[in-house]
């Protein structure tokens, strides 16, 4: 075996959790905060500090709310040349802020950048990367505790007969792999640090401590950046409203069911979600079908919600759309089909036409808040 | 001038999932397909194929009977295939991969006015993660998400989709670029290019055509050689059936409604 | 016999899977409803080459088999028979006589823009002269340095939307089918045109139409075989278009059949799928013996025709059994279906439809009946 730094006795040498704070314009992704709370658990559970690692161009005043949901330091690289995101300059900086400090668990929201930047960094770091997850554990005891929740093991006998080793501090990282029909738990064993893109919307922030918030230290950190072979030459906001799905109380979905009559099947979703105070969703067969665009997909391939009511019309409930809703808080499903896998996961389900059912919905829900 | 794409065969996980009696996924009885944006980044490069009548190789890593998808890929129009096998690479997590990937690249030859190619993520694993790990490995820049490609001499511009919109990224030639679903609409097999297909180059590259290749580290490959290992896996519990309502159409609507009232959901 | 395909015709068979159902099964319904001939389609399926794919390389084809070019034609059948329809007279009709039959230019010429862009038709049918092509009134006279044809054809698949027709005109009217030639016509030749279009029952999206010819000069060199073998042309010509008939008739019925049990497994009647009752199993039962029947009958036609073999009585046999199968089992789909079947929710009553032609055309059942029974009866 080669001698890495960072492999066998070197592994003790890092210490500390590290968060990336993705800033696009100065304005920190929302994800970032559900990292940071996330975060700040795992790094109490090691009794190590959480730092954020905030790269830009004069925006050192983003430090303040970071240290808010729970980072005890800010490192700043505050260069004009990090303004905008590009990959060589960031993983640059990166890469060397962490051959220099040494955090043992590096943290990436799962974005576009996030998934872009990640990969790039482990494969220089020379460690592993798990894409995507969903849930992150160190400390075992609440590890098992999350799989006794989470699935059907036996935790129980696993722990008896040492297949989970209760002293193990290696960071448990969980996510969907195949579509969503299995969850594997990964995690990076011989080399350091650990690092993980963590899928945006499914970890919860913590409440604000303004206390903390005004603690927070922030160090500036100088390192000189590599020239770069990529250039940014416009950033373009896109001014088509996406829907928004992750924060919607009510999703209202369709798919193959409306092929009949498309226009009409969105047009009483919409009203439906309308009712509800929701928005409207699609299977993957409507994205690629093209009656709803992209960011309206929900699934695996598309975006994880869990509203309060999620309301599946036509929809037959693919393990890839099961994926990206079955933790909704109540599931309607409307189907034609009574053997549609979608009523596997409904609380209730209707066998029914949804050009039916869906009109006679729309009139009982403004019924029944008229009544109230 | 050579266009260099990797690609992956993946379950068809679109489909009906089969499931092991143990919980794992049961690959043998699946259809396998090529992976959906693998397709995106193919046609990207036979786009610029006939444009500029470059060379477009198309790499993969799988069992021997992944032949069959790589000659597909040729009677869409690729000039030859090199399929990357050997036992002592199974296992393998996405670092593993992209030093083989990388490797096999590199053997290959990557030069000044190439392109590598990838698609953004495979279906199965939904990583994201080789292509930029390749990049890294090849030492040479990358553009992911790409939705438009533009190529000039050595100049290559992509506009880069962001999930609130997206940049445009200027980088020279050679360089990895990997490909989403919204970049193009993927070509069929032509029948010419069936009747083609097996009689274009197919090269096998085993463990000892790529073990000395210097992007290779003899152990970090492989199952055990992987970073990343698998601590546990498990299927997630189905949810408790639910109550299929009952009733004439109304009936079962006005039982529904009932029952959101009750949970104070409306 | 060898019943396995080869690589290349399982991937022929992929690839027109793939475009049917992402091109072709869409738009199959409105098509129908509009009487629209597919124009896209056409052009894209001139683009991936199985518009033409019989033609040899040298010409711009794929030099593909005729199994592979059954298989296309199958496939694309099984969303949609006009589609099917438009394919299987280009390749087989007008393409499949001319490499034949066709000099070294006429194939140079004709046959490459039949692989680019060009669509290619058959004309034989007269109102007087269906199956019994030797009444015939449409004549042409040498006049020198070019043909004049005077006369007009009906029911001509792609009759209004093909550039190239394969013509047969009495060159000798008295020596009945012995007086019959084949001429390479284009649609811009003068005195050409375009007569009525036909309203029909089914296979909407093929355009049918009668052609006429008033004092239409065409050139000597477009004299295509000897003169006076148009007859023989002709049936042989008709032989291979039979296989595509029956591919025709295999995909309509394999349609149907994929229809009917998706529908049989999510219509519930009684607490049950429909599916679960005996009488819909044993239809299923029969459909699967039939659509299994059928393929090999058709592509052991098809693989003698590639052999060089006498297939004559094979394709007559396929086309006849696919064409009666597909014709018996559509309208059992539409039966499975219930009143659902006979709406145009389902595309089933379309099927239906489509399917009754493969009886008639390009010989009827009847004729099919005539030439096996004489194939194993001597004369």
């Amino acid at each position: 075996m080669a001698e890495f730094k960072n492999s066998g006795e070197y592994m003790k040498d890092f210490k500390g959790v590290w968060v990336f704070a993705e800033q696009r314009q100065g304005v920190l992704q929302p994800t970032v905060l559900e990292l940071i709370s996330e975060g700040r658990k795992l790094a109490d559970d090691l009794g190590v500090e959480l730092a954020a690692l905030l790269l830009g161009d004069g925006v050192e005043g983003l430090a303040k709310e970071m240290g808010g949901y729970g980072a005890d330091r800010v490192i700043l690289v505050d260069d004009p040349a990090l303004k905008d995101y590009t990959t060589d300059a960031y993983a640059d900086v990166i890469c060397k802020a962490v051959m220099d400090k040494k955090p043992e668990i590096v943290l990436i929201g799962a974005t576009n950048i996030g998934r872009d930047l990640g990969p790039r960094c482990a494969a220089r770091l020379h460690t592993g990367l798990t894409a995507d997850c969903t849930h992150l554990d160190v400390e075992t005891t609440k590890y098992a505790d999350f799989l006794r929740e989470a699935s059907t093991l036996d935790v129980d006998n696993m722990i008896k007969i040492g297949k989970i080793k209760m002293e193990d501090r290696n960071l448990k990282m969980t996510r969907p792999a195949f579509g969503g029909h299995l969850m594997a738990t990964i995690i990076t064993p011989r080399f350091r640090p650990q690092m993980s893109t963590v899928r945006p919307g499914v970890l919860k922030k913590a409440a604000y401590d303004e206390a903390k918030a005004e603690a927070v230290i922030v160090e500036k950190y100088e390192v000189e950046i590599a020239a770069t072979e990529t250039k940014v030459v416009e950033i373009v906001k896109e001014a088509k409203q996406l829907v928004d799905l992750i924060g919607a109380d009510v999703v209202v979905s369709v798919g193959r069911g409306i092929s009949k009559d498309v226009e009409k099947g969105i047009a009483l979703a919409e009203e439906l979600a309308a009712e509800f105070g929701g928005v409207v969703g699609g299977s993957r067969v409507a994205i690629d079908s093209g009656w709803l665009s992209a960011d309206h997909q929900v699934g695996q391939t598309g975006k994880t919600v869990h509203p309060t009511l999620y309301v599946a019309l036509g929809i037959s409930g693919a393990i890839q759309h099961k994926a990206g809703m079955q933790d909704s808080g109540c599931i309607v499903a409307v189907n034609k089909n009574e053997s549609a896998p979608i009523f596997e996961v409904a609380d209730y389900g209707i066998v029914g036409d949804l050009f039916k059912i869906a009109p006679m919905m729309i009139e009982a829900v403004k019924a029944a808040k008229a009544a109230k | 001038m050579k266009y260099i794409v990797c690609v992956k065969q993946v379950p068809d996980t679109s489909g009906k999932v089969a499931v092991k009696p143990d919980g794992t996924l049961d690959r043998a009885s699946m259809a396998t397909i090529i992976n959906p944006d693998d397709k995106n980044a193919i046609e990207a490069a036979l786009a610029l194929k006939d444009q500029n009548g470059a060379e477009v190789i198309v790499v993969t890593m799988g069992p021997p009977p992944a032949e069959g998808m790589l000659r597909e890929i040729m009677a869409m129009g690729a000039d030859r295939a090199v399929l990357v096998s050997g036992r002592e690479f199974g296992g393998s997590d996405t670092f593993a991969t992209s030093q083989i990937l990388a490797a096999a690249v590199n053997k290959i030859g990557v030069d000044e006015d190439d392109i590598v190619f990838c698609g953004r993520q495979a279906i199965d694993g939904d990583t994201a993660q080789v292509g930029p790990q390749i990049a890294e490995k090849l030492g040479i820049p990358q553009i992911t998400y790409a939705a438009d490609i533009k190529v000039e001499g050595k100049k290559v511009t992509v506009k880069r989709m962001l999930e609130d919109g997206y940049m445009t990224i200027e980088t020279q030639t050679p360089c990895l670029i990997t490909a989403i679903k919204e970049l193009n609409e993927p070509r069929y097999m032509s029948i010419g290019g069936i009747f083609d297909c097996y009689s274009k180059p197919m090269e096998v590259y085993d463990f000892n055509t790529l073990k000395d290749d210097p992007l290779i580290e003899l152990d970090t490959i492989g199952l055990k050689g992987s970073p990343t290992n698998i601590f546990a896996s498990f299927t997630p519990p189905q949810k408790g059936a639910g109550e299929m309502l009952q009733g004439s159409d109304q009936e079962k609507v006005d039982t529904l409604v009932g029952k959101l009232l009750a949970k104070h959901i409306i | 016999m060898d019943f396995n395909l080869t690589k290349e015709q399982e991937l022929v068979r992929k690839a027109l899977a793939e475009f049917t159902e992402a091109e072709v099964k869409p738009i199959a319904a409105e098509t129908d409803r509009t009487s629209q001939y597919p124009k896209d389609t056409i052009d894209k399926l001139f683009r991936y080459g199985v518009m033409g794919m019989c033609v040899p390389k040298e010409f711009g084809g794929a030099g593909a088999d005729d199994v592979a070019a059954a298989i296309a034609v199958e496939e694309l059948s099984k969303q949609c028979a006009s589609t099917g329809d438009i394919v299987a007279t280009h390749n087989g009709l007008c393409c499949g006589p001319i490499i034949n039959f066709g000099t070294p230019d006429q194939k140079k010429k004709y046959l490459s823009m039949l692989t680019s862009g060009k669509v290619g038709a058959f004309a034989l049918t007269e109102p007087d002269a269906g199956s019994d092509a030797s009444k015939g009134t449409t004549v042409a006279e040498d006049a020198g340095d070019h043909w004049v044809l005077n006369g007009s054809k009906i029911f001509i698949t792609n009759g209004y939307v093909a550039d190239i027709f394969v013509v047969f005109a009495m060159t000798d009217p008295s020596k009945g089918t012995r007086g019959i030639s084949a001429f390479i016509v284009e649609k811009d030749f003068p005195g050409f045109s375009v007569g009525r279009h036909e309203v029909k029952m089914g296979l909407h999206g093929s355009p049918t139409a009668e052609i006429v010819f008033e004092d239409c000069i065409v050139p000597k060199e477009n004299l295509l075989g000897q003169l006076g073998k148009g007859f023989k042309i002709a049936m042989n010509t008709l032989d291979g278009g039979r296989i595509g008939i029956a591919a025709q008739a295999l995909g309509i019925l394999e349609g149907a059949m994929n229809e009917t049990i998706e529908f049989t497994k999510s219509r519930v009647q009684f607490g049950r799928p429909i599916s679960k009752f005996q009488n819909t199993q044993f239809v299923i039962a029969d459909m699967e013996v039939a659509r299994n029947a059928a393929q090999l009958l058709t592509y052991s036609a098809a693989s003698k025709k590639s052999e060089g073999k006498t297939f004559t009585k094979d394709a007559a046999m396929a086309k006849l059994f696919a064409s009666e199968a597909c014709m018996h089992f559509t309208t059992k789909a539409v039966q499975m279906h219930g009143g659902y079947g006979y709406t145009n929710d389902y595309p089933v009553e379309r099927m239906m439809r489509d399917a009754k032609i493969t009886e008639i055309y390009e010989g009827t059942s009847e004729i099919q009946r005539v030439v096996i029974s004489g194939n194993v009866l001597g004369k």
